[in-house]
């Protein structure tokens, strides 16, 4: 059913429809009205049997989810930020242990400073944990991940992380196609795992491998991934038969046949690259815009192949990898001639990502202008003045303090 | 595309207004995109939320930056937040006061705004007469609807009775009505004075 309503309900809803029997979970914005939701499934009976599990951390939540995956349970949880970081040994292990457990990663920066707003640093850091990373588009393509999601961790043993924009999804209200129960059991076959703890059938899970055997699981859990690339756009497909609609897959390529310069990035900022490179067309430009939707695993040939001829890739990212620049660039590097790779790194912490500005970088882009690490939007005079504080004596005291104390009014801005 | 941006603080539904009006455009058959300006929603904190409404799919995410509308929810955010940035003279602005633009102190922002585009509506005292809280947004939902004609006075109260229930959802309904009819008597007084 068509529906305006809120990203996170939406995904919810489609949560709920592939009849998790375990979901746990603790509260982090902007994570937060997922679970809710889900919760308020559990109660009203809509999504029965489940168990709702109110944990008391983020580690305890995957560590639960680890458990009844264990046992033979679809299991769920979602987090964010700091919650995810918190959670970081218990995601090693799901992966390590090849559990099929679905996370929605609802993205917001990483502390210190403390920052509730949308970026990708909280999943980038998990990046090389060995799940399955999926990057929503649209509140329509994280709803859609999610069930999708379910099928690919459960044929291949392996949990997935669907990752969604914090507040620029979860808290937007646009129109998502919810589908029924039985479309959703149609696709979704009933979960069959290779591994159960069961009294009936004792086995244990989580053996001790010493050097005679961990680089061989280690190896096998990469063979999962590159299995993935393969899974991945099969099961996109399918969905697009069952459902009449293209999500998920390994990359969206966006008017990239004859572009010359192609801007790559993942999320829900692709949207607003699309209208300014259609701008930028109707001035004669040759632009074109690759989406990411699979960053685990990294779709190298995917990327080659869209990329293509094009001389110029800017790689726009929302994380940072301090002391070195760009971690979506470092993957892309590895597809395409590094020399024709530019990092712009922007949205950090919540900062918007207007057209206007995506419009200035582009064109120093296309005059050969662009460094190769760009921070977009970035204020010199803000910077200057904590660095001039700095040089002017020893205690020059705390920097965020420092830099909100310059700035004045907080919230007095619009974009 | 219409765009629309709504100013107030953490507690007088403004995240909620945007969202029910992206809902009535919805309900009219277009396409529609609410969202909030993520801050950590305080109450009596400035707090902006925009909605757009389009015939198309809407891709862009950025915020609201060059408005069609806006609308103010509490009139002592008029001197501390940007409310009219990147608003043009032939946009609409609806604010939520008893007082006049002068009074107000932007008499001479609004100079070369269309005078039929441009309304206070006594909101808050709307919604405790019928709400019986000091809570403007369906009040002005209801306005906006008069004064810009891009939704229907029915798709707002479809979109209030959807989202709440019972007395709550009765009285922003009566509230959002009656600013309606406000705007509309005003509007029938500005045609008239200037006829006359």
């Amino acid at each position: 059913m068509l529906r305006q309503v809120e990203g996170s309900r939406a995904v919810a809803d489609a949560v709920a429809l592939c009849r998790p029997e375990v979901v746990c979970a603790y509260p982090i914005s902007p994570q937060t009205h997922i679970v809710e939701a889900l919760a308020a499934h559990v109660k009203s009976g809509r999504l029965s049997p489940c168990e709702f599990v109110t944990v008391e951390s983020e580690f305890a939540a995957m560590s639960v989810a680890i458990g009844a995956s264990a046992v033979g349970a679809r299991a769920y949880t979602a987090t964010a930020s700091q919650g995810l970081l918190y959670m970081a040994e218990a995601v090693y292990n799901a992966s390590g242990l090849g559990l099929p457990i679905v996370m929605t990663v609802a993205n917001r920066a990483i502390g210190a400073p403390i920052n509730i707003w949308n970026d990708h640093s909280d999943s980038m850091s998990q990046r090389d944990s060995g799940w399955i990373q999926l990057y929503a588009e649209t509140n329509q393509e994280a709803a859609d991940l999610h069930v999708q999601a379910f099928r690919i961790a459960e044929e291949l043993s392996l949990p997935v992380m669907v990752c969604m924009d914090g507040f620029i999804l979860t808290h937007a209200w646009e129109q998502v196609d919810t589908p029924s129960q039985e479309e959703v059991d149609a696709f979704l076959p009933a979960y069959e795992p290779r591994q159960v703890l069961d009294p009936a059938d004792p086995v244990s899970i989580g053996a001790m491998v010493g050097p005679e055997a961990f680089t061989e699981v280690r190896y096998l859990a990469h063979a999962r991934q590159m299995q993935a690339l393969e899974l991945i756009p099969d099961v996109a497909s399918r969905f697009a038969e069952a459902f009449g609609r293209n999500s998920g897959g390994l990359v969206h390529p966006y008017r990239t046949d004859d572009a010359e310069t192609i801007v790559i990035a993942l999320g829900s900022v692709l949207g607003t690259i699309k209208d300014t490179v259609d701008e930028m067309r109707r001035d004669g430009v040759r632009m074109g815009v690759l989406g990411i939707t699979s960053f685990r695993p990294f779709p190298l040939d995917a990327v080659r192949t869209a990329v293509g001829e094009a001389r110029h890739v800017v790689v726009l990212e929302k994380a940072l990898a301090v002391g070195i620049g760009g971690i979506v660039t470092a993957n892309v590097r590895m597809a395409v001639t590094p020399e024709r790779v530019s990092t712009v790194i922007a949205g950090l912490g919540g900062r918007a990502i207007t057209k206007a500005s995506l419009h200035r970088m582009l064109a120093d882009a296309i005059a050969g202008r662009l460094e190769p690490l760009t921070f977009l939007d970035l204020n010199h005079e803000l910077i200057g003045n904590e660095l001039a504080r700095m040089a002017a004596g020893r205690r020059s005291g705390p920097m965020a303090e420092n830099l909100l104390r310059d700035l004045g009014a907080v919230a007095s801005r619009i974009g | 595309m219409f765009e629309v941006r709504v100013h107030g603080r953490g507690g007088q539904g403004v995240v909620t207004a945007a969202e029910l009006l992206s809902v009535a455009a919805f309900l009219e058959g277009r396409h529609a995109q609410a969202f909030p300006s993520f801050g950590s929603e305080r109450t009596g904190a400035p707090v902006v939320a925009f909605c757009r409404i389009d015939d198309h799919a809407i891709r862009s995410r950025e915020p609201v930056v060059r408005p069609d509308a806006v609308i103010i929810q509490d009139v002592t955010l008029l001197h501390q937040v940007h409310v009219f940035e990147g608003l043009r003279p032939e946009g609409y602005l609806l604010v939520n006061s008893t007082r006049g633009f002068d009074e107000l102190g932007i008499g001479e922002f609004v100079r070369d705004f269309r005078r039929d585009r441009l309304l206070v509506v006594p909101a808050t005292e709307l919604a405790r007469q019928h709400v019986g809280r000091p809570v403007p947004n369906a009040a002005l939902l209801g306005g906006f609807a008069a004064l810009s004609g891009r939704v229907s006075l029915e798709s707002v109260t479809t979109a209030i009775g959807q989202r709440f229930a019972g007395r709550v959802a009765a009285g922003n309904i009566a509230a959002a009505t009656a600013a309606y009819e406000f705007v509309r008597a005003e509007q029938e007084e500005m045609r008239n004075a200037q006829a006359g």
